[in-house]
């Protein structure tokens, strides 16, 4: 697929929950300039600034798909609109969707996986959240779509943080890094983040599944800026910065081992698991090492959808490990780690 | 039905390349439709392009953006746009502005009567303007796929998620639901008004014999169902969607209900656009690597009328005599074959 992969017109989806900020990372987006032509699909008219004849209304329809698999869902209105926005290629440089506040990402993301037609000409780039530092911790205990938009996420924009004291901050980044410890965290007000960090991620290509590291680089940072401008009053707790929370209901779950995996027995399983937990499963993703095999193997996967590849040859000196990781709501923690060691080569 | 292989003399098959005049439209072509002896291609934006019978081109602006749905009576073609417009363009070149959609969106369905009648739709409302009549306007439970005229009276399909609806619009509270799960997008009533198909969102066809509102699933296809095109008479129905002609049985009152279709003209492509022939059992069918083939529908004997190599062919269609077909590709290189 990376080859046909360049060509693709790439696709960011843009949710939050409302009042976030999204409509001003998007103004942000199609002020700057960049030299690029988006073309934008959003639920409401009106509430960009900006002159642009690739503006299109959509009405967020969510279709169950036909294929006995009740948690695959697909937008009908995007299918629909990207058909009719392929008439016009050539005339943007990529597309952008903006959610409403209560939006699931889940059938955004699914209708460029299911759809052969939008899968020919597009591809998903990555899926941005706008989250609210003052706000957040509060919607994350009331709101599930809230929950699931961090859990969904690639690229987290925390937004209006000079709305809140550094003890507040830990405390909201700490709640998102309890339940999507992967995703890339940028801090910001009236969301000036550098456009490079939330466009054109390539989250979703295979090839680019390099690191499943969890991010946090920005905890240091965060660490570092606390001692430095030494006026921080919440010294008293938490001297790293980073509380610790475990979100009940959503969670991530790691998966590692040194040792090779049977490819007979890992594939059936975790078809069988994302069959069986694909409504729980929201994201997964990895990097496998496979018995008797040179090449690394990587797949990503949005609840029951799976797709991977050998991705290249594993270097010379690099640890041949296998890497899984899942995010998912009430995940069957225990069964899926003793699934995943079956399937090491014992 | 996924996979084939090519008829052993496939060396040996019969082509008439050489007759065909050559077509270059310099614009990405999604149909072509005759409107008197020219025909007309429609252009993915902006555009459509007359082509007479010596080949010259004659270029016609008809949206001021991407041109999205587009239907014809063979008098005249209308069309609708992301610009929110209906127009319609009649043999002479001459554009007529129909509708304008008072907050733009984008036009994504038409069709045509052919006495005249036209209906358009926009999200999930369809409007009917016929004759002098105020326009009429029914909205359904999801954006609209596609819209159908019934070949009798002023009625109109319009599939939606989850099934169609049937409409009257002259008569109040008339409308009637065939539900059927998924969603529907290309919709087509059988010229002897007794079944209705719709093309879904699923590679799959869904019909309704309209008498009893009986359902009939047609299914098996590796992709999604683009076109589809009623043979002479009504007798079967042609579609794209797999690597052969699918035709679906449609002769008798049973229609296609515990019958295999005929699968015609295997290639190692996807056939991309089908055209029945409007007098004879033949039809043209296109394939996603640019092959344009004639099919005897008796017994699939087929003439090669473009070799393969390029872009899908997106564009066929015959003239209403059936003396001559016009064809094009993707990118807008494309024939007219005289018989």
């Amino acid at each position: 697929m990376s080859e046909a992969t360049a060509q693709k017109i790439p696709v960011t989806v843009l949710t939050g929950y409302l009042g976030a900020g999204k409509t001003t990372l998007l103004n942000r987006i199609l002020s700057e300039n960049h030299g690029k032509k988006y073309a934008v699909i959003v639920n409401e008219f009106g509430e960009i600034g900006i002159d642009n004849d690739l503006i299109i209304g959509a009405d967020e329809e969510v279709f169950e798909m036909n294929n006995g698999c009740i948690c695959c869902t697909v937008r009908g209105d995007l299918v629909r609109i990207m058909d009719g926005l392929m008439k016009r290629k050539g005339k943007f440089d990529a597309i952008i969707v903006e959610t409403t506040g209560l939006a699931d990402p889940a059938p955004v993301a699914q209708t460029f996986f299911v759809d052969e037609d939008v899968q020919k000409n597009a591809r998903l780039d990555a899926v941005v959240t706008v989250a609210d530092a003052k706000w957040l911790s509060d919607r994350l205990k009331d709101a599930p779509e809230a929950k699931n938009q961090i859990a969904f996420a690639d690229v987290i924009v925390l937004n209006k943080t000079d709305l809140v004291s550094k003890g507040e901050l830990a405390e909201v980044e700490a709640r998102i890094r309890g339940i999507n410890p992967y995703a890339k965290l940028h801090r910001t007000e009236r969301c000036s983040v550098a456009l490079a960090d939330v466009l054109d991620r390539g989250a979703f290509d295979l090839d680019r599944i390099l690191d499943i590291e969890p991010d946090f680089l920005e905890a240091d940072d965060h660490d570092h800026d606390d001692h430095h401008h030494g006026h921080d009053h919440h010294h008293h707790d938490h001297g790293h910065g980073l509380k610790h929370y475990h979100d009940e209901e959503m969670q991530s779950l790691s998966l590692k081992t040194d040792k090779p995996l049977d490819p007979n027995v890992f594939m059936p399983w975790l078809q069988n698991l994302v069959q069986v937990e694909g409504g729980k499963i929201l994201r997964s993703k990895g990097i496998l090492a496979f018995h008797d095999d040179d090449d690394r193997y990587v797949f990503q996967g949005v609840h029951m959808m799976l797709e991977g590849n050998h991705q290249r040859k594993w270097k010379e000196g690099e640890p041949r490990e296998s890497r899984l990781v899942f995010i998912g709501r009430e995940l069957p923690e225990e069964a899926i780690r003793k699934g995943f060691e079956s399937c090491i080569v014992s | 039905m996924k996979e084939f292989t090519p008829p052993p003399d496939s060396a040996s098959i019969v082509s008439v390349t050489d007759r065909v005049k050559p077509v270059t439209l310099g614009m990405a072509v999604t149909s072509v439709h005759f409107l008197g002896p020219r025909a007309a291609f429609v252009g993915g934006e902006e555009n459509v392009a007359f082509v007479d019978g010596k080949g010259e081109i004659d270029t016609v602006a008809v949206h001021s953006g991407g041109i999205l749905s587009t239907a014809s009576d063979g008098k005249r073609l209308v069309m609708g746009g992301d610009d929110g417009k209906v127009v319609s363009l009649d043999a002479k070149g001459e554009v007529t502005l129909l509708a304008t959609d008072p907050k733009r969106r984008w036009i994504d369905a038409v069709a045509l009567h052919a006495d005249g009648a036209f209906a358009w739709s926009a999200g999930k409302t369809a409007t009917v303007k016929s004759g002098k009549a105020e326009e009429k306007s029914l909205e359904v439970p999801s954006t609209v796929g596609g819209l159908a005229f019934a070949p009798k009276g002023l009625r109109l399909a319009i599939a939606h998620y989850n099934g169609v609806t049937l409409w009257f619009p002259n008569m109040a509270g008339s409308a009637e639901f065939l539900p059927w799960a998924g969603s529907h997008h290309g919709v087509s009533f059988s010229p002897d008004n007794k079944f209705l198909v719709t093309a879904m969102h699923e590679p799959a066809l869904h019909g309704w014999r309209l008498a009893d509102n009986r359902h009939m699933r047609m299914t098996g296809y590796p992709g999604r169902v683009r076109s589809m095109s009623w043979s002479a008479g009504g007798k079967g129905l042609a579609t794209s969607g797999a690597d052969t002609v699918i035709v679906w049985p449609f002769g008798s009152k049973d229609g296609p209900m515990g019958k295999e279709p005929a699968m015609l003209a295997p290639l190692q492509a996807r056939v991309s656009v089908v055209a029945c022939h409007p007098r004879d059992d033949i039809l043209a069918a296109g394939y996603s690597d640019g092959t344009v083939l004639m099919v005897r529908l008796k017994d699939g004997a087929e003439i090669l009328v473009r070799r393969n190599g390029t872009p899908a062919v997106a564009a066929l269609a015959w003239n209403a005599k059936g003396t001559l077909l016009a064809f094009a590709d993707e990118n807008g290189d494309g024939g007219l074959l005289e018989l």
